[in-house]
């Protein structure tokens, strides 16, 4: 698949491989990202692709394989992966929930920044400009997603779909080369895919190669110049869009059975409707464990308000 | 209460607790507050045994004082009621809670000094005219109090902040800078009064806590608190200035040096605590054995302190480098402790700390020759520490500055201070970085900080050093203050001050992230046991009982960080961000508030 130069590669993952206990999550997969490519990884719940990403973000380290980014091997140390130009999102966000917008976005900016604890003491010139050139570009980052306007506002009191563009603003803090979304339209209503899906794009016209996890088919489809198929863990095919729609293994991997003798055109159909199931019980996954302590709050609420009014 | 009722009279349909017309209800409030400030100037008791003696006729003493502020502040929010021009700042909401609370403060220290007079003499007929009329007064005027009409018509709503404070009028810079120095003021006036009380009169102490409890509550709820720590954010340095000064003058209006004693102690630990801050509240690192790091650095000072009991007697540093001896070798034992715990997490993290602060007593302890090589006189600790020396100055001597004699107590607990502006300087400093938002960034979600590139470890090993060391700094102070050490102290809970659980609770009690909060805590935790001499036995369950009560009721802690304040009231509408973080304006004597 390799035809590009070396110097255009990106992302290199292979043979990754990941077990917990007994259980092969990831089976030898290899991929390659490209400068100024938007590739896709789709695939059935529990494939798979969260645990794809942990491992060439470090989060894990895989039983086996390697990664590397622009050549060079990368450890498997988060900061460290994040320091040499990998960012990433997670599928349920993880803001720091207590800190501002801005604040946020800030801390994004760690790896891009030494001051360390003796110039904050001591607030040398280099530390005022250092600050204010972050404050800056990361002011920059809230103009270029749109929430420039809520930069004091706590995050977790951000509506869902703010918080996952913030958390699309932060990876872009670090700088990095390749951006990882983890299913960034999850949960989110049409108009809001559509507003994500030209931010995608933006990133990509900045230079910034972008790997995506998604189960929003059309999403994908407009979007990704390549795709990859995870099932089982195991990476069933790559290809462009056209490809992998017209393939039927994809179409059984999501049903479950052998579809043989299906007609072309509803292929596309057919993995819609079992993603669309998919994606729906992902939100439900999501919104139950986002919402949980809200939840708890309301009926607190509700309960002051009982003895308020007795 | 047993007038309680919320059912309300057809004629008139406002909801409040007492059924009286508004009208009625103002001229109660004025009659009740003036009753109770008059009677402060009669005679309570007969006889002088009750402490304070309030057997004058003329001028009150004691807990009349503190009646007839309770009276006083009644009637001032009273007046604003009849719309009294130039009054209307104390209450801009024109809320019945303000009212209702400082009636109740004014009852609070009556009837408690009612009681106590008939407890403590034997019968109600130890009660002279003046208090019978003190108890009347302040019953009719939290009645009227309670007649005035709310939203809810409940109890609570009597207890509750006014939600709809009309925005402060735009004052001229100098009249705020007034405002800020006048509250500053009455800060340095409400502790100095406090911590004068006398040992011994456990009565006045309580009457004056109640007073204080009850009269900052109401000023919170008529929201005067917001704007103060509004005024203060836009004046942060003229307001932090202004803190210490108020500090400094602590030590001057003390005839006493065992004040000062105390003030240094207070000093010591909240800065202690202020440290233990870097760790718990910015870092979310939860260390049980802090005290560690304070006896590490006391050690360290009082062995080169040239104490004929040190190990290296002949050695006598300078203070300065006295300092940095005690700040190197907490520095070095914290790294050493966190370098293999930092990997651990949580809970794990918890015990662990735990452990290592009791080996701290426990080798010191041992390291007495016997058990071990001798370094540290084992359980005698090391005795007849000189006092510090700085330009020539013994701190062990008074000195005399004008008018005012500096005691040996007050000496320290200027050099105390100076520490102390140091330590909130170097807190303020950090957490406004790049390492103090990683630090917060661990707190809030470690695997999202490590995948933003921060490296958790360093990062928190560079928090735990750093908090080690301030603890350090602090300890070389404390070895020469308290004129020897020992190593019973330094554990994880006791009834001494300076343990683990203790430094805790004064951080979580004050408030998280904050300046002010461990502040706060420490002058709390450590003035009431020290001025309630009976409690003292019971501190450890009394301490409980706090914190329980605390994390039921007000889980951020007497002063919120605004992002903890959001997080544990979810449903306040606070994020709006108007007001910038008060919890950067410094305050040492505030902490006395
Ligand atoms: N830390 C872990 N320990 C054990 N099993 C794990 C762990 N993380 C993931 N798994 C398992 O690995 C498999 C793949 O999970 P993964 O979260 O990667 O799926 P996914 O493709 O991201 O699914 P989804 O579309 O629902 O997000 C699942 O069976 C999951 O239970
Ligand atoms: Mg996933």
């Amino acid at each position: 698949m390799t035809t590009a130069t070396t110097t255009a590669t990106v992302l290199e993952a292979s043979g990754v491989t990941m077990r917990f206990g007994g259980l092969t999550a990831v089976r030898s997969v290899d991929l390659t990202v490209n400068t100024g490519e938007i590739v896709g990884l789709i695939g059935p719940n529990g494939a798979g692709k969260t645990t794809f990403f942990n491992c060439l973000t470090g989060l894990y380290v895989p039983t086996e394989g390697k990664v590397s980014y622009k050549g060079t091997v990368l450890p498997p140390k988060p900061h460290l992966v994040t320091k040499a130009g990998i960012a990433r999102t997670f599928q349920n966000i993880r803001l720091f929930a207590n800190m501002t917008v801005l604040e946020n976005v800030l801390v994004g900016r760690h790896t891009r920044t030494k001051e360390g604890l003796w110039s904050a003491l001591l607030r040398g010139p280099g530390f005022r400009k250092a600050e204010a050139t972050s404050r800056e570009r990361a002011m920059e980052l809230l103009e270029f997603i749109g929430l420039a306007h809520k930069a004091d506002h706590l995050s977790r009191n951000l509506p869902y779909g703010e918080q996952r563009k913030l958390e699309i603003a932060r990876a872009l803090a670090s700088e990095p080369g390749l951006l990882l979304l983890d299913e960034p339209t999850a949960g989110m209503n049409p108009q809001e895919t559509r507003a994500t899906e030209e931010l995608v794009f933006a990133i990509r016209d900045k230079g910034i190669a972008v790997l995506v996890i998604e189960h929003d088919m059309r999403f994908i489809f407009n979007l990704c110049d390549r795709v990859a198929v995870l099932v089982q863990g195991e990476k069933l095919i790559e290809g462009t869009s056209d490809v992998v729609q017209g393939d039927d293994r994809v179409i059984a991997a999501y049903l479950g059975e052998p579809f043989e003798g299906a007609p072309e055109d509803t292929a596309l159909d057919a993995v819609e409707a079992a993603e669309a199931q998919a994606a729906d019980a992902d939100a439900d996954a999501d919104t139950d464990t986002a919402e949980a302590p809200a939840a708890e709050a309301q009926t607190a609420d509700a309960h002051t308000a009982e003895g308020d009014t007795k | 209460m047993t007038t309680t009722t919320t059912e309300t009279t057809a004629a008139d349909t406002t909801p409040r607790l007492v059924p009286l017309p508004h009208s009625a209800a103002r001229v109660l409030i004025a009659l009740g507050a003036i009753g109770t400030i008059a009677s402060t100037f009669m005679s309570w008791t007969w006889t002088s045994d009750f402490p304070g003696d309030l057997t004058v006729y003329g001028y009150p003493a004691g807990l009349q004082v503190l009646a007839l502020t309770g009276g006083l502040l009644t009637l001032l929010l009273g007046l604003t009621l009849w719309d009294v021009p130039g009054l209307r700042w104390a209450n801009p909401a024109r809320h019945a809670a303000p009212l209702a609370l400082a009636a109740a403060s004014a009852f609070a220290v009556c009837w408690f000094t009612g009681i106590a007079i008939a407890v403590d003499l034997g019968g109600f007929v130890n009660l002279d005219p003046g208090a019978y009329v003190a108890m009347a007064a302040s019953l009719v005027a939290l009645l009227g109090t309670l007649a005035l009409p709310t939203p809810g018509g409940t109890w609570r709503d009597y207890l509750k902040k006014a939600e709809n404070i009309p925005p402060a009028a735009d004052l001229a810079p100098w009249a705020q800078r007034l405002a800020v120095t006048a509250a500053t003021a009455l800060a340095l006036i409400i502790f100095t009064y406090g911590i004068g009380i006398p040992d011994e009169e456990s009565e006045t102490f309580i009457g004056f806590l109640l007073l204080v409890v009850l009269g900052t509550w109401a000023l919170f709820a008529a929201g005067l608190f917001d704007r103060f720590s509004a005024l203060n954010a836009r004046h942060k340095g003229f307001a932090a200035t202004l803190a210490f000064l108020a500090a400094a003058v602590f030590p001057l209006t003390q005839s006493d040096d065992h004040n000062a004693n105390i003030g240094v102690n207070i000093l010591i630990v909240g800065t202690v605590a202020l440290g233990l801050n870097v760790v718990v509240g910015l870092t979310g690192l939860l260390d049980l054995g802090y005290a560690a790091f304070l006896g590490v650095g006391t050690y360290a000072a009082a062995l080169v302190s040239g104490s004929e009991f040190s190990r290296f007697s002949g050695v006598q540093f300078p203070f300065w480098a006295a300092a940095l001896t005690g700040m190197a070798a907490s520095l070095i034992f914290g790294v050493l402790i966190g370098a293999p715990t930092l990997r651990l997490r949580g809970d794990y993290l918890a015990i662990v700390t735990l452990g290592f602060g009791e080996i701290f007593r426990i080798t010191v302890n041992s390291l007495d020759g016997a058990s071990g090589p001798n370094i540290t006189n084992g359980p005698n600790g090391i005795a007849r520490i000189p006092d510090i020396e700085i330009f020539g100055l013994n701190l062990g001597n008074a000195h005399q500055i004008g008018p005012f004699t500096i005691g040996r107590f007050a000496n320290y607990f200027l050099l105390m201070l100076v520490i102390t502006a140091i330590v909130v300087l170097i807190f303020n400093r950090a957490s406004d970085s790049r390492i103090g938002r990683s630090w917060i960034a661990i707190r809030e979600d470690e695997t999202a900080a490590t995948a933003m590139g921060i490296n958790g470890f360093r990062v928190k090993l560079i928090a735990f050093a750093l908090g080690a060391s301030l603890a350090g700094l602090a300890g070389t102070v404390s070895a020469h203050v308290g004129y020897s050490v020992n190593p019973a102290p330094y554990q994880f809970a006791g009834s001494v001050p300076p343990n683990s659980a203790f430094l805790l609770a004064a951080v979580v009690l004050g408030g998280m992230g904050t300046v002010n909060g461990p502040i706060l805590g420490a002058t709390l935790l450590y003035l009431i046991p020290e001025k309630l001499t009976f409690l003292q036995k019971y501190q450890l369950l009394a301490f409980g009982i706090a914190l329980v009560l605390l994390m039921r009721f007000r889980p951020e802690g007497i002063i919120a960080n605004r992002r903890r304040q959001l997080e544990f009231h979810d449903n306040d509408p606070l994020d709006v961000p108007e007001q910038r973080l008060p919890d950067s304006t410094v305050g040492a004597t505030k902490a006395g508030a």
